[in-house]
Formats: C-alpha cells, sequence, structure tokens
C-alpha cells in the first residue's frame, strides 16, 4: 500500500484558540478512513489545512511524497487531492451540467482558453452526462443547481469532487442536512467509489462511519484521541468518555 | 441507414434537448451592427448622437465583464475609460494621427492600467474592493490635473487631430465616419468579449462570480483568471475612451471622473448586468433619454434620470416581462 497524504504535527491557532495540536497521520491507496469528534473538536479546520484553505502554523503536509504544506489549493488539486464542503458550495444558477463541466475544464486545465465556446468540447461534454448519468441526475442536466433538492446538491458535491479523478477525496460531512429518506442515494455514491481511491471522511453519522470505515480517527479539542480500527475505536475507553457515550 | 441507427440518432437528439446551450456568438453582434447601420443610415444628421452611444455602449460592455461577469464590483472604472482617451489624444499630438494604431494605443493603455492596478485591487474583495477601485480613479485623476504639460490639467486637451481612416475615409464634419467607425469597433469587440464569455475561461469566470471558495476547491487560481478579466476589460474600456478622444478631438477630465464611472453603473443597472447585450441596452436607453430630457428641459433632466433609475431598482425585470406579456395577450 502507498501512501497518498501524509500529515505530520500540524500545529494551528487562533489567536488564543489552539484549534489544532500536533495532529499526526496518513492515508493509504484504498483507505477509508473517518474522522470523527465532538462539535469544536477542529474537524473542518484541519480538513482546510490540508485542502490548503488555511496554513497550518507549523507542521507538513505531503500528497503522494510531495510537499505541499505551502502550495495554494490549485496545486493540492493538481497533485490529486479533491475534497467536499459541509457547507453545500455550488455555483447557484448555473445549469446542472455547467457546474460539472467547471470541474472537467479545469481538470483539462482548459480555463485560460477565451476563444472556442464551451459546447465545442464534445469529449467534455459526454463526460460531464455520463458522470450526471451515474449520479442520477441526468434529466437535471439544464436545471439552475439552486432548484435541486438538497439532497441532490449534495450529490452534486460528490459528482464535482469525482469529475477531478482525484488520488484523494476529503468528505466533509457529505450527509449533513440530508434528510433520512434521502440519503440512500449519497450512500450508495459513497459505496461506489473508486476502490483505489484514499478517502477522508468527516461524519457524525455513526452508523455510516462505522460501516464505511477501515480506520477511524478521533479528534477532540484539536488533538488526536484515538487511531484505529471500528473495533478498536468501539472499545475504546477514553472515546467512549470523550465522545461515543455508552 | 438502419432504423436502428436513425433511431439511436433521434435518442441522441433528444438527448442533447435536455442539455444547456449556449447562443451562436455572432449572432448578437451581428443584431447591433444591423441595427446600428440602420440608425446611421436613417438618421444621419444625428451621426454625433449615434457615436456617443456606440461609444458608451462599449464602455459599459467592459463595465459589464468586469461587474457582470466576474461579479467585481467597481466605481473607479472611468480611470480606464480616461486613460485610453489622454493616450490616444496624446499620441495623436505628439507622435501619428493614424486612427487604427491610435486606437490600439488606448487599448494598450488601458488594458495596462487595469493590469497593474488590477494586481494590487484584486486581493480584495466586496466593499474593500469598491472603496480602492474608487481611490484608483481618484489617484488617476489628480495626476492627469498635475500633469498639464502632457493633459492640458483642467483645461483639457485638445488641438489634435485625425488623420483618414485607412488612408481613405476622412472624418467628415456631419461625423458620419466617426459614427461607422465608432460601430464597427464596437461590434468587434462585442463578438469578441460573446465569445470570452462562452469559452471555458468565460465560465471559470463566471464560476468565480458564482461562488470564489467552489473554483478555487476545483483547483481553479483565481487571482490570474480575474486578473486577466480584469486586463481585456481594461482594454475595451481603453478603446471606447480612444475612440471618444479620436471623435471629438478633445479630452476633458470628465473623461476620468466618478461621475463617469457611476453613470456607466446606472446604464449596466437599467439594461441588466451580465448579459453584455444588456450593457448595449442600457447604454442606449440612458444615453438617448439623458439627450431628449436635456433638449426639452437642461435643468430637470437629472430628475428624470433619477426616476428611472429608481424605478429599474424597485421592480424587477422578472416581473415586468411577464406583465408586459399577459398585457399584450389580452389585447390580442
Amino acid at each position: 500500500m502507498t501512501r497518498l497524504l501524509q500529515v505530520r504535527s500540524l500545529d494551528k491557532r487562533f489567536g488564543g484558540l489552539h484549534v489544532t495540536r500536533n495532529v499526526s497521520f496518513s492515508l493509504a491507496e484504498g483507505e477509508r478512513l473517518a474522522l470523527i469528534g465532538p462539535n469544536g473538536a477542529g474537524k473542518t479546520t484541519l480538513v482546510n489545512q490540508i485542502s490548503g484553505v488555511l496554513r497550518p502554523d507549523s507542521g507538513a503536509i505531503h500528497l503522494r511524497g510531495e510537499d505541499v504544506t505551502r502550495q495554494p489549493q490549485a496545486g493540492r488539486v493538481r497533485a490529486g487531492l479533491a475534497r467536499t464542503f459541509q457547507i453545500t458550495t455550488l455555483a447557484p444558477h448555473f445549469p446542472v451540467q455547467r457546474q460539472i463541466e467547471l470541474a472537467l475544464f479545469e481538470r483539462e486545465r482548459l480555463t485560460w482558453r477565451a476563444w472556442r465556446g464551451i459546447d465545442r468540447y464534445p469529449a467534455l461534454q459526454a463526460e460531464a452526462q455520463e458522470l450526471l448519468a451515474r449520479f442520477g441526475l441526468r434529466r437535471h442536466a439544464a436545471t439552475p443547481t439552486q432548484d435541486l433538492a438538497y439532497g441532490e446538491q449534495r450529490l452534486i458535491e460528490m459528482a464535482l469532487a469525482l469529475a477531478l479523478r482525484p488520488k484523494v477525496l476529503l468528505l466533509d460531512e457529505p450527509m449533513a442536512g440530508v434528510p433520512k429518506g434521502d440519503g440512500a442515494r449519497l450512500l450508495e455514491a459513497l459505496g461506489a467509489l473508486p476502490r483505489e481511491l484514499g478517502v477522508l471522511l468527516v461524519e457524525h453519522d455513526m452508523d455510516l462511519v462505522f460501516r464505511f470505515a477501515t480506520r477511524i480517527l478521533v479528534l477532540a479539542e484539536g488533538a488526536m484521541l484515538a487511531d484505529g480500527t471500528p473495533e478498536q475505536i468501539r472499545r475504546d475507553p477514553k472515546v467512549r468518555a470523550a465522545y461515543l457515550g455508552n | 441507414m438502419n432504423t436502428m441507427t436513425l433511431l439511436r440518432a433521434r435518442l441522441e437528439k433528444a438527448g442533447d434537448a435536455s442539455a444547456p446551450r449556449c447562443a451562436p456568438p455572432w449572432r448578437a453582434p451581428l443584431a447591433t451592427f444591423a441595427i446600428g447601420l440602420a440608425a446611421c443610415t436613417l438618421l444621419p444628421e444625428h451621426a454625433g448622437l449615434l457615436t456617443r452611444v456606440f461609444i458608451m455602449a462599449m464602455f459599459v460592455l467592459s463595465l459589464d465583464l468586469a461587474v457582470g461577469v466576474a461579479g467585481l464590483a467597481t466605481l473607479g472604472h472611468a480611470a480606464l475609460f480616461g486613460v485610453g482617451a489622454y493616450a490616444a489624444g496624446i499620441f495623436a499630438l505628439k507622435v501619428m494621427p493614424d486612427p487604427l494604431v491610435g486606437l490600439a494605443i488606448g487599448v494598450a493603455a488601458g488594458a495596462l492600467l487595469a493590469f497593474a492596478s488590477g494586481a494590487f485591487l484584486l486581493r480584495y474583495q466586496g466593499f474593500t474592493f469598491l472603496m480602492l477601485t474608487v481611490a484608483v480613479a481618484q489617484i488617476v485623476l489628480s495626476l492627469a490635473q498635475k500633469a498639464r504639460d502632457w493633459t492640458g490639467g483642467d483645461d483639457g486637451l485638445s488641438g489634435f487631430s485625425v488623420s483618414p481612416l485607412l488612408g481613405r475615409f476622412a472624418f467628415d464634419l456631419e461625423g458620419r465616419v466617426a459614427a461607422l467607425y465608432a460601430l464597427a469597433v464596437l461590434v468587434v469587440a462585442f463578438y469578441m468579449l460573446r465569445r470570452l464569455v462562452d469559452s471555458p475561461f468565460g465560465l471559470a469566470v463566471r464560476g468565480i462570480h458564482e461562488n470564489r471558495a467552489r473554483m478555487a476547491a476545483l483547483g481553479t487560481p483565481v487571482y490570474a483568471r480575474l486578473l486577466v478579466l480584469y486586463t481585456v476589460a481594461g482594454a475595451v474600456a481603453g478603446a471606447a475612451g480612444a475612440l471618444s478622444a479620436q471623435t471629438t478631438a478633445v479630452v476633458g477630465l470628465d473623461s476620468l471622473s466618478f461621475a463617469l464611472s457611476a453613470e456607466a453603473l446606472v446604464m449596466l443597472i437599467l439594461g441588466g448586468a451580465g448579459r453584455l447585450a444588456g450593457a448595449l441596452v442600457g447604454a442606449t436607453v440612458f444615453t438617448l433619454l439623458h439627450h431628449t430630457a436635456a433638449s426639452i428641459n437642461p435643468y430637470h433632466w437629472l430628475s428624470v434620470v433619477g426616476i428611472l433609475l429608481m424605478l429599474v431598482v424597485l421592480v424587477p425585470p422578472a416581473k415586468v416581462w411577464p406583465w408586459l406579456r399577459s398585457r399584450l395577450g389580452a389585447k390580442a
């Protein structure tokens, strides 16, 4: 197994608030790693540092062997990292297919081209439609994104990340705000993720976490509380006290 | 062709119907050209006014690129117009009178100022960006005021003339060549911007307008894309300024003024931002209204514009169209 993502001694403060305390972990090819912890444990802050939205005060982040600690987001995406957002972050007025095309044009590094029309890239259009079909959104191709149900917008979040053909995928609470009944398609999409992809999943839904993850990290007050298999985590007395309860 | 392939072809067509499509890039510019040409032919005595319309349309087009397409709310756009006007005027005065070379100089000046100021401005967003665009425009204005030897200061820049277009068509007193020249440049610029907006680059910039965080997460170099877009907007504004200098043979400090920036923004809101064609409509309506209202009552025309602006802002176009349609439908 090759290491896709390696995080070493990451540390971050917001003024007096110590949000990330000496966090280290690694993610291997094909691994399904879940990051759990109580509200305010610093999970999203950690995801933001890995994806390049925030810069850590100290520590290092390596993506497929390359040090990306000082790289902006664009560089990390090129190195094979994609993420979704806890709060749906899409272009609300774009037709759904255009939304997907944004990711495809970016992946193919075509967005400096300013002459040929976007309709004149048939291969990318076909790929966008194929991707929409895979997520059951084909009939919404021309629908403005904001008119879709919330659960479907969460699917688009995931489709956008996959459109980039990443090696490492950060999923920040993909199920957040989705009504229980509408979660089936998202679960299906999670199950159908490419096998070799390394996935870091931040999630509050413990059923999902214990079903999906091959390894679990527990974060509390910015520090790593535990790192182990679902079985080890379930039995860990510290985790039970801090988070899982009895 | 057997039935299967026929059926498949039909199915694929049906599939395409649900896909979003862009309008062909030549359609709106061609229509603009036809309308502009018709206006020039039918109203030769108003050539001066039409020239003004074409120039303002081009300037508002540039503003729409920044405000409507990229979401960069600016109140300092006149700086780019004025610098193009002064560059073209000074070039005609000191170097050579050829209009097309002068136009190129105006384009370059606008692009250069946009690139240099944008490199600083685009690090900021929202109100900070807005206030800084005002500041940059004020700096350019006061520099133009101080550099009297070059710009003529408060008296304005004059005394330059422009040689015949392509060496053949002299700028006549009635301004017919000037109007056609301005129209031609406007149509070419409109066509190029139409293509730009519906290109992958334009899609990415519109994506940045919609959601910056999303585009950054997709790996778009947001700052670099916006800088290129702002430079293009500067080039178009500079071209509009150069046309203004060449067709009126005078450049005043008002071409750099805050009032011009604000007026252009009113025109853009009037026509509707973000679709380019709206910029042309808004600039035309506003300029014609300005002209007629000012000739009917030179003291109160501004209040007409004020009332119009209030109407435009308070009554959303989404409500006007259905209302108008039902009215027309009821009559028919």
